[in-house]
């Protein structure tokens, strides 16, 4: 699904080059993105990702192990007041979210 | 025990929310992570809502409780209540425990336990280490 969602984000990022740092910005989607913190349990953040996002038990698992080993992970990717609404639900489940340019 | 520790957390979040303490900062992360200025601006629009699900879920957890203690049966959704709750809990006092990543929870407790087994850091140490095995229990058996 990221994968997908940064596909066609690259096109017009290519296409407005011509016109400058700016443009190319405004084309970059935005994500919510999950911290590694020392506290939540690597089940509840399982947990949490397939109670919030409808993720299967595998996709769940492999983000939270992202989050833990790499220290953070994607988990939803789109327009930049969808992503607040998402890391704002996380918030509400005490995990550690911010919102970013993908 | 789990009733005082919960209650503990309503109270902090009942007060003004003080952003120089990190267990405040921690319930309430900045939405934008190098923009605080801009985290600040949408803390105004998020905050109370965040702050009235907290307390809402924290009180559900209380609710459930028997007053005369025993064992307590759970719907999906006062388990998911008591996830939350026991979430925002531990998170309080992993930050008061300068608890980290590599923390040995059990090397920590020993070493408390000999260096003064009556002290609060005993105490407080048992309760995160009780509160993660209630949790852990508690998603295993809703994740099936």
């Amino acid at each position: 699904m990221a994968a997908a969602a940064l596909d066609t984000a690259v096109a017009p990022v290519e296409q407005t080059s011509a016109f400058g740092e700016d443009e190319a910005l405004a084309a970059r989607p935005w994500v919510t993105v999950v911290w590694n913190d020392p506290v939540n349990l690597m089940s509840y953040v399982t947990w949490v990702f397939q109670t919030l996002f409808g993720f299967s038990r595998d996709k769940a698992e492999r983000l939270m192990l992202d989050v833990h080993h790499k220290g953070k992970a994607i988990v939803a990717t789109g327009m930049r007041e969808r992503m607040e609404h998402d890391a704002s639900r996380l918030h509400a489940y005490g995990l550690w979210a911010t919102v970013d340019r993908g | 025990m789990l009733h005082s520790v919960v209650v503990e957390v309503m109270a902090l979040l009942m007060e003004d929310l003080d952003r120089a303490d990190p267990v405040v900062t921690r319930l309430f992360p900045d939405l934008y992570r190098e923009d605080p200025t801009g985290s600040e601006e949408l803390r105004r629009y998020t905050e109370d809502d965040l702050r009235a699900a907290k307390l809402d879920q924290a009180a559900a957890l209380l609710d459930s409780l028997p007053p005369e203690g025993g064992p307590v049966t759970l719907t999906a959704e006062q388990a998911e209540m008591w996830l939350r709750t026991l979430t925002d809990v531990r998170l309080a006092l992993g930050v008061r425990l300068n608890l980290r990543d590599d923390t040995d929870l059990e090397a920590e407790l020993d070493d408390a336990v000999l260096h003064d087994p009556t002290s609060p850091l005993v105490g407080n140490l048992s309760v995160y280490a009780y509160l993660t095995f209630l949790q852990e229990s508690l998603v295993l058996a809703l994740m099936g």
